[in-house]
């Protein structure tokens, strides 16, 4: 028993660091939520600024612009989180018919490299194919269509980050279900076989069953990300143009905070965003721990 | 029976294949027009002549970086976090996942720190509170901005507890019967045993490392200082997406300089690149191992 205690002591010491790296950088931000309530100035800090109650809350819901950011926000990550979803399964499902080996690898390997590329990089890359003179507009005059201000159309901006981001994802999202793929048992392909079912009917009931659980597990998850549209996609994309139809509620905070100074207004709407995703990340894991007997740790 | 090799069947085989090569070649093609156009002389690649393959063919994009110390300054700033970054976030994701890997009958602590380091991850005060809190630090401007606040990469070290908790328990009692320590057994047993999933962790905090530009942007004010991507943030792409009118977008592809452009974010990426093999063979294998549950 002596023993046990001295090994608690070790314990302790070797999350230590940890724990005062998370106090300091996750925990003693959270104090600064305060300055929600107050009319913060940079001058007078956190403890002498005037405390003002709810009246940056108040003035967040009369803003004309907090409808607007709040709509785009959950348009554009509901959309992501579908299209996150539905092209993986399609790839996967496609990848698993696929008979040749090393074509398969080939790729695999291929479509996974974008998710390891940052938005500076593939912004940079985007804003030039789809420039005015870029290799889209090319494309599109070889068929006589006008050449398109794809970062000046509050019509396709949303359009572009959606389907960008799920360019970019696709392929590092089909992993789980190839490994949900890849745990259906054979026998159970081999009994369709017999039964005489063809191809598309194994696909039918087998295949799609056996994944329904992690896709219900995943879109479960996503309920975490309905207000995560993509800070660093939007930033790098957007200009004032397409403020209407892509400016989020992280680029919004950006903005009014650190552009503007508006320091209360900023982070109430930043703490509005925080409590909303972290009870809907709470739901989602009870739900995936009561539906899916899914569990982080 | 055999009619499951019929001509339909062939039929679908070929149109899978199509679709899934054309899938993979636009993966790759924005990478490799990139590098194409970067390839290409300056007119050809304004004049919208580069399509697969450099027109033109010259160096001289590349040569002018190579004349730019801004450029090599911001990369070596890149360097010198993800290697000071990389290794604080191994340290600290072997340090922190041992003790959390054990029950709560083994270390009564255990759930109270767990809680605690998941509701970190859930929960934040904000982009404006946290940027204050870096600034009351004094750390603005300093490579310490880049690499302590995200110390702790908590989905690392969940990760890697679940790693370490599906190693067998015999291991370490018998480390222990022969006398050693915990920090003993750690190093020596259970970090070699893990190297898949640490291997996987620290090329995930390599590459996030190398990737982020939002702290180098508002946590370094002064240039000189910024990492790669917050340079070419500030450098490529700020200059694409911010102009204010239509009219200026439109004359953009003529005022900025494609093939320097191109080039810069070439060698931006060219490290992810390089590194890309490895966590290739390790990312998959490491994931499913760390999501191993007892």
């Amino acid at each position: 028993m002596g023993r046990k205690k001295t090994f608690a002591l070790d314990y302790h010491l070797m999350l230590a660091p940890g724990i005062l790296l998370l106090v300091l950088f996750s925990v003693v931000p959270m104090f600064g939520i305060v300055i929600a309530f107050q009319q913060y100035s940079p001058g007078r800090g956190i403890f002498h600024s005037e405390w003002t109650g709810l009246d940056n809350i108040r003035y967040m819901f009369q803003l004309r612009d907090s409808g607007l950011i709040f709509r785009n926000t959950l348009f554009i990550a509901i959309m992501k989180i579908v299209g996150n979803l539905a092209v993986p399964i399609v790839f996967a499902l496609l990848l698993n018919e696929l008979r040749m080996r090393l074509f398969k690898r080939i790729v695999q390997t291929v479509v996974y490299l974008p998710h390891f590329l940052s938005w500076v990089i593939l912004a940079g890359i985007l804003t030039d194919i789809l420039g005015y003179k870029g290799l889209v507009n090319q494309l599109l005059s070889v068929f006589d269509i006008e050449p398109i201000l794809f970062f000046a159309s509050n019509k396709w901006f949303p359009a572009i980050l959606i389907g960008s981001e799920v360019w970019k994802e696709f392929g590092f999202n089909t992993i789980v279900f190839l490994a949900a793929l890849a745990g259906i048992s054979p026998a159970l392909y081999e009994a369709a076989a017999l039964d005489g079912a063809g191809r598309w009917q194994r696909l039918r009931h087998v295949t799609l069953p056996g994944m329904i659980p992690v896709i219900v597990l995943l879109a479960t998850l996503g309920l975490g990300n309905v207000l995560n549209a993509g800070f660093d996609q939007v930033f790098n994309l957007y200009n004032p143009v397409v403020y209407e139809s892509g400016d989020i509620i992280d680029t919004y905070v950006y903005r009014s905070g650190l552009m503007d100074a508006q320091y209360g207004l900023a982070t109430a709407v930043g703490l509005l965003k925080s409590v909303v995703s972290f009870v809907l990340i709470i739901c989602s894991y009870v739900l995936a721990s009561r539906f899916a007997n899914y569990r982080i740790f | 029976m055999m009619k499951s090799h019929s001509l339909s069947d062939k039929l679908a085989d070929g149109l899978i294949a199509l679709v899934l090569g054309g899938a993979a070649l636009l993966s790759l093609y924005p990478i490799w027009y990139t590098v194409a156009v970067s390839l290409s002389s300056s007119a050809a690649a304004a004049g919208g002549l580069v399509k697969l393959w450099p027109v033109q063919f010259t160096l001289q994009a590349y040569r002018t970086i190579m004349d730019d110390p801004a450029f090599f300054r911001a990369f070596g700033v890149s360097l010198q976090r993800v290697g000071l970054g990389a290794l604080i976030n191994f340290v600290l994701t072997v340090l922190m996942a041992y003790p959390l890997s054990k029950s709560a009958a083994q270390f009564s602590g255990r759930n109270v720190y767990m809680w605690f380091v998941v509701f970190t991850m859930l929960f934040s005060g904000g982009l404006i509170p946290w940027y204050l809190t870096i600034k009351e630090y004094e750390l603005l401007n300093t490579i310490w901005a880049l690499v302590l606040p995200g110390a702790v990469p908590v989905f690392n070290v969940i990760l890697t507890v679940n790693f370490f908790r599906s190693l067998p328990r015999e291991l370490e009692e018998a480390g222990y019967m022969d006398g050693a320590g915990p920090w003993y057994v750690l190093w020596n047993i259970f970090v070699p045993l893990s190297a898949p999933v640490l291997a996987t962790v620290t090329l995930f905090s390599i590459v996030g490392h190398w990737n982020s530009f939002f702290d180098g942007l508002i946590l370094i004010s002064n240039p000189e200082k910024y990492p790669l991507q917050t340079y070419v943030q500030q450098m490529v792409v700020r200059f694409s997406t911010e102009s204010m009118t239509p009219d200026q977008l439109k004359n953009l592809g003529e005022l900025s300089n494609r093939t320097l452009n191109a080039a810069k974010i070439f060698v931006t990426m060219l490290p992810v690149l390089l590194i890309y093999p490895f966590l290739q063979r390790f990312f998959i294998h490491g994931i499913m191992l760390g999501s191993v549950k007892e």
